[in-house]
């Protein structure tokens, strides 16, 4: 074949290996030949499997040659988040504390991962404990997006986000609290699912706020989403809030919206969501993003979630508050760093304090203290009672909106990527670039993000659709049905007018 | 207004049990203030006849038959660890008196 393996779609290189055009050891080598080419400048990985991935690549060739019966992915590399424990390959989570740490286990959706056979190319970058909007809380350094090497790929997942889009993987795992897969999928014109909350195992996810996080697929097209959501999703006994229920068919909603017949269906434009705040580009394709759904047949109409409003307010004291018990763990006495105090005893209570102070960044400090605070007696009902009761409002909301609509739709991010450096120093600025996300994760809702555009800066733009609870192949039909329309009036996909990025040649 | 001092960010850090420069004490009093300001609003709406929500969907709790899984084997375990001895964890003492 002398076609660019890494442009493929998933499901294309899945068709391409099943009717042994290619095997995935090509199809692997080129990918990890790719990485080797643009990852100096993207720095989206913070580990590349190189032997581990080829090994697995070359077990599935075996397998097909033999006729074995293989999983419709197998063979198709996959990055994964560095949050997600991967029994032999580094996991640091982007933290200082967890540098050079080999766990011993695989978290349940690396274990569908590697029983359908997919080669894991690395593990990705990201926000050190998934905390921040940007990547640039990560304690390894920057993800630069591919459309724009002197801006952000989002975050907390911008290295599963930069790595889909620039064609190094045709699939990642990311992981959602707040926004963490959606928005970096707007920044980086890029598709990202949150699945609902129990959708997909969090056993073996380094947990930040164990009642929002989600992991979820981070891929270039809708199907290709639904193909790696089928995969990791489903109940999973070792997480006592995993669904156990069977996943719902999202790759035949993908497919099905493919079709771009609309009719019948509701879609909600939820008033608070829009308007101020948002860049004037956002707004302009999110229209046409209406009138394109229209088009296709469905009914848009307004709906109103006043608790909304309220919604950051309360993120930013529960996603703390939970953060602070969590990271707890990392105590420096079972695994990761431990740094004892320059002077006086050495106890355990002080070793531990001294293995934080060195080993925790600015940001998972400022978390972590907010929580502690927000638990802190005297605090608790004023500060997280309060934010939970905020939860219940939100939850009303959206049951109200459902009522009368299928699914609800907004910008997913209130403006494109913005330069490094630009809001580090304004936590409330960074915060605010979750504002359209956080409800989904309050609520357990699923949301997905897709490109619809670029805006007038030229940097992609997302829209986000949320479905009700248990409802995630909604998000897959109306975003199969948005994608075909958009790509047949843009000649393919949005990521074909990024920039050629700039390739290192390679040392053979 | 200033919510949060110099004194208490020191207080909650010593909770939390991270070790602070001075210089991290006095950024995290600003920084944490704007964010505890902001966050209060949400008592504006939080009124008694709401209920609080912990999880997003109805949880029941899960048990599984009590019956013996394989563990992870100790050497994997102990792998990751700063420091280890006869098969165990080898911890600093854990009481700051003789």
């Amino acid at each position: 074949m002398t076609q660019d393996l890494t442009r493929l779609s998933a499901s294309d290189l899945a068709s391409a290996l099943r009717n042994k055009d290619v095997t995935s050891v090509e199809a692997t080598q080129a990918h990890l030949d790719r990485i080797s080419a643009v990852d100096g400048d993207l720095h989206a990985f913070l580990h590349v499997s190189s032997e581990e991935a080829l090994a697995t690549a070359a077990e599935v060739d075996a397998q097909r040659a033999a006729g074995e019966e293989l999983h419709p992915l197998a063979g198709v590399p996959i990055a994964v988040k560095d949050v997600v424990v991967t029994k032999g390959l580094p996991t640091t989570a982007g933290s200082k504390i967890l540098e050079g740490w080999i766990p011993p286990y695989d978290a349940t959706l690396v274990e569908r991962i590697k029983a359908a056979g997919l080669p894991i190319l690395g593990k990705t970058n990201m926000d050190e404990f998934a905390m921040g909007s940007s990547t640039e809380h990560s304690a390894y350094g920057n993800t630069k997006n591919p459309w724009d090497l002197d801006r952000i790929p989002g975050g907390s997942g911008g290295g599963s986000a930069a790595a889909v889009a620039g064609f190094e993987a045709p699939l990642a795992i990311g992981t959602d609290t707040g926004g963490s897969i959606r928005q970096p999928g707007a920044v980086t014109g890029t598709v990202g699912v949150k699945p609902t909350y129990g959708g997909v195992s969090r056993y073996g996810l380094i947990a930040m706020a164990s009642s929002l996080d989600q992991a979820g697929p981070v891929t270039r097209s809708v199907l290709d989403a639904a193909l790696l959501h089928e995969l990791i999703g489903g109940h999973d006994p070792h997480d006592s809030t995993s669904i156990n229920e069977p996943v719902p068919g999202v790759v035949a909603a993908a497919q099905q919206g493919a079709q771009g017949d609309l009719k019948g269906l509701r879609v909600g434009v939820v008033k608070e969501l829009s308007g101020e705040g948002y860049q004037a580009g956002v707004s302009a394709r999110f229209d046409e993003s209406l009138d394109q759904l229209r088009a296709l047949g469905a009914e848009i109409v307004e709906v109103s979630c006043p608790s909304f409003g309220y919604a950051l307010d309360a993120y930013y004291l529960i996603m703390p508050a939970e953060a602070s018990s969590n990271l707890a763990k990392f105590d420096g006495m079972r695994f990761g760093l431990r740094v004892e105090p320059a002077e006086g005893p050495v106890t355990a209570e002080r070793v531990m304090g001294a293995t934080r102070g060195a080993g925790f960044g600015d940001e998972v400090k400022r978390r972590v203290i907010l929580g502690t605070y927000a638990l802190s007696a005297g605090y608790y009902d004023a500060y997280y009672g309060s934010a939970q009761k905020v939860r219940t409002l939100i939850q009303r909301d959206f049951a109200a909106a459902f009522e009368q609509a299928d699914v609800l739709v907004s910008p997913t991010a209130p403006t494109t990527a913005f330069k490094f450096g630009e809001k580090l120093d304004d936590p409330l600025a960074m915060y605010l670039n979750d504002i359209a996300t956080i409800p989904a994760n309050l609520a357990g809702v699923p949301g997905m993000s897709l490109p619809n555009g670029l805006s007038d800066d030229g940097l992609p733009v997302g829209f986000q659709i949320l479905a009700p609870a248990k409802a995630d192949d909604r998000l897959y039909r109306v975003g199969a049905a948005l994608e075909a329309a958009l790509e047949s009036r843009w000649g393919g996909p949005l990521l074909n007018q990024a920039p050629e990025l700039k390739t290192t040649e390679l040392a053979r | 207004m200033s919510t949060i001092s110099r004194d208490e960010v020191a207080r909650v850090a010593a909770l939390a049990r991270i070790d602070l420069r001075p210089d991290e004490v006095a950024r995290l009093a600003g920084e944490l203030d704007v964010i505890v300001e902001s966050v209060a609003r949400v008592s504006e709406v939080a009124t008694a006849d709401v209920p609080a929500t912990s999880h997003p969907l109805p949880l029941t709790n899960v048990f599984r038959d009590d019956v013996p899984e394989p563990a992870l084997p100790i050497q994997d375990v102990l792998a990751g660890a700063p420091q280890q001895e006869n098969g165990r964890f080898a911890v600093p003492q854990i009481l700051g008196e003789e």
